[in-house]
């Protein structure tokens, strides 16, 4: 596209991306401000990342919520990718509606209102088969997953459709079973909606606040928990170290995986490419 | 559904493996379907329950809905006073107006700012549109709470805009922003100007050119090329981002709290306050149930509709 290449439209995308950015960029150089005020520029210190490194809270919390994450969007991408499988393969079973509105639904849902209800469900669940008898780790992981799963069908179901059936069948008419099949051919096929589908979810878990809040008892806050009561309370120094690391950390993550996948669908192409002619 | 079963009826013996094969694949449809249906579908009954009971100074806070009485009937307690409460008590009908005000407001923000951004990115070269489509995509994947305590350290009385402006001299006394309802639109539109742009994007991207050229041939401006092309061909775009950006808006809570005054009352706020505040649940439990009904209700009736003509999902 020429000719619209024009100053004011360009300069709107550098003023919105450095909307965009500023603040985090903002954050983390206060992050080694060596004063503990935070509007005096004290000179370069990582004074805040060593304090850091003794708040056993703030570790706790950390290790809590990356447990949480990994669980949460492990299981998330099976069931995700199950729900992904039925919609797109089979055309018609009873309650196929019902599924597809379940699946949409939590995109939709204020999370306020997933939290109230998830926890509704485990206040009545406990009064009535005694199990969870305490909330935490397992009901936070079970929470999350009932969102999470939603963004792994999405993205797997856009990935299946545009997957090539006739191989699948191919494999089958060869004598694999369905499983196998599956397995072999279509399963590597979908496995960069699996890769981004997990990620997704990870940090989707990993960032909740609201619904971790609703459901968790005592002694298992997660780390947004713990960010959210102290950032409540105003700036602090260490919050800033805290928050640089995680941002950059996903940052990086995000760009890795990105190239990655973008490397890895290049090689597939070519490697088509090669084997057509 | 009853199609199915009378459309496999002539199957049956003849292809016996395909029996099997039908049975299987509930194998594959039942772990995501119960799943979602226990923890997702289910409690939205609790909360209906929950919202006619009493609330009552216990653990947990409310009272039983069914109890049996000393002549081993059972007896069905129910009022629906917390409903009455919500339209009685002015905080929950202005809450309603307030949410639906500033997620109105902050996602028409968000389309002023992100369509000609999007617009800019269509435009430019394709290996930079790769890079510029990552630079939006980032700060989706970061913590969304975390951002939100970033834009805090620009606009807090001693922040960053504060100080240049009082530095510049444009101000004589720091302008007090943190805690106000403009607050809290720049922080909805800090957060969701990406799911406003990728659509936009999508769409525009898309645009076949030669319009706007054969547009331009014929001696159209242009911006009358821009207002009869563009526009209607990215309006897809327009409401795909719109309700990206409104649907989360609306519920909100985090900006509200960290970034709003005691007046940004959005209702994301007044539920977390009568549930951990007052430990109303039941309140709480018809707040929700209303807001289901008045807000997330309409919205999934129109997305389905629309997502039927216009085949796209979501």
């Amino acid at each position: 596209m020429t000719g619209a290449r024009s100053l004011p439209l360009l300069t709107v995308l550098a003023f919105g991306i450095a909307f965009l950015y500023l603040p985090i960029l903002v954050l983390i150089a206060y992050s080694f401000n060596a004063s503990a005020l935070v509007s005096v520029w004290g000179g370069f210190s990582t004074r805040w990342y060593g304090e850091l490194l003794h708040n056993r809270q703030v570790l706790d919390a950390a290790a809590l919520s990356l447990k949480i994450g990994v669980a949460a969007s492990t299981a998330a991408v099976v069931l995700g990718t199950l729900a992904a499988v039925a919609l797109v393969r089979f055309r018609r079973f009873p309650g196929k509606l019902l599924l597809t509105g379940m699946v949409n639904a939590p995109l939709i849902m204020p999370e306020i209102i997933t939290g109230i209800t998830q926890l509704l469900l485990f206040v009545s669940m406990a009064q009535m088969f005694g199990w969870p008898a305490r909330r935490g780790f397992s009901t936070i992981v079970l929470a999350h997953i009932a969102f999470c799963m939603s963004y792994v069908t999405i993205t797997v179901q856009s990935r299946l459709q545009s997957a090539d059936r006739s191989l699948e069948e191919a494999a089958m008419d060869l004598g694999s079973g369905p499983v196998r099949a599956f397995v072999d051919i279509t399963l590597p096929i979908i496995a960069p909606a699996l890769i981004s589908g997990w990620l997704l979810s990870f940090t989707l878990s990993l960032d909740d606040l609201v619904i971790s809040s609703f459901v968790s008892g005592p002694g298992s806050s997660t780390l947004p928990m713990v960010i959210y009561s102290k950032v409540k309370l105003g700036v602090s120094p260490d919050m800033n170290a805290l928050a640089s690391l995680i941002i950059l950390a996903v940052g990086a993550g995000v760009v890795v995986a990105g190239w990655y996948m973008r490397k890895a669908e290049r090689d597939r192409q070519a490697a088509i490419q090669a084997a057509a002619s | 559904m009853s199609g199915a079963a009378a459309a496999s009826l002539p199957d049956t013996g003849a292809h016996a493996p395909r029996g099997s094969r039908r049975r299987r694949r509930w194998l594959i449809i039942l772990p995501p379907f119960l799943f979602l249906l226990l923890f997702f579908l289910i409690p939205y009954t609790f909360a209906l329950k929950i919202s006619v009971a009493e609330s009552t100074i216990s653990v947990p806070p409310f009272s039983n809905l069914f109890q049996r009485a000393s002549d081993g009937h059972i007896a069905i307690n129910y009022n629906f006073d917390n409903y009455d409460y919500l339209l009685t008590d002015d905080i929950y009908i202005l809450s309603y107006i307030y949410s639906l005000k500033t997620a109105f407001f902050s996602t028409l923000i968000c389309l002023i700012v992100g369509y000609p951004m999007a617009y800019a990115m269509a435009r430019s070269r394709k290996s930079v549109q790769n890079v510029l489509l990552l630079i939006i995509i980032l700060p989706f994947w970061t913590s969304f709470l975390l951002r939100i305590y970033a834009l805090e350290g620009i606009i807090r009385e001693n922040g960053l805009l504060n100080t240049g402006l009082l530095w510049l001299g444009l101000i004589d006394h720091p302008l007090q922003i943190m805690q106000t309802t403009p607050a809290v639109y720049l922080g909805i539109v800090y957060s969701y100007l990406p799911f406003m742009i990728l659509p936009l994007y999508a769409t525009l991207e898309k645009l076949d050119v030669t319009l706007l050229e054969a547009a331009g041939d014929l001696g159209s401006p242009p911006w009358r090329a821009f207002l009869d092309i563009t526009l209607p061909l990215s309006l897809p775009g327009v409401i795909a981002g719109s309700m990206l950006t409104f649907i989360p808006a609306i519920g909100e809570f985090v900006i509200p709290s960290l970034l709003g005054g005691p007046d940004s009352l959005m209702i994301g706020r007044v539920l977390w306050d009568e549930f951990f505040g007052n430990h109303d649940w039941p309140a709480a439990a018809a707040v929700a149930t209303a807001f289901l009904v008045l807000l997330v209700g309409p919205i999934a009736v129109y997305q389905h509709y629309r997502s039927k003509d216009a085949a796209v999902p979501l």
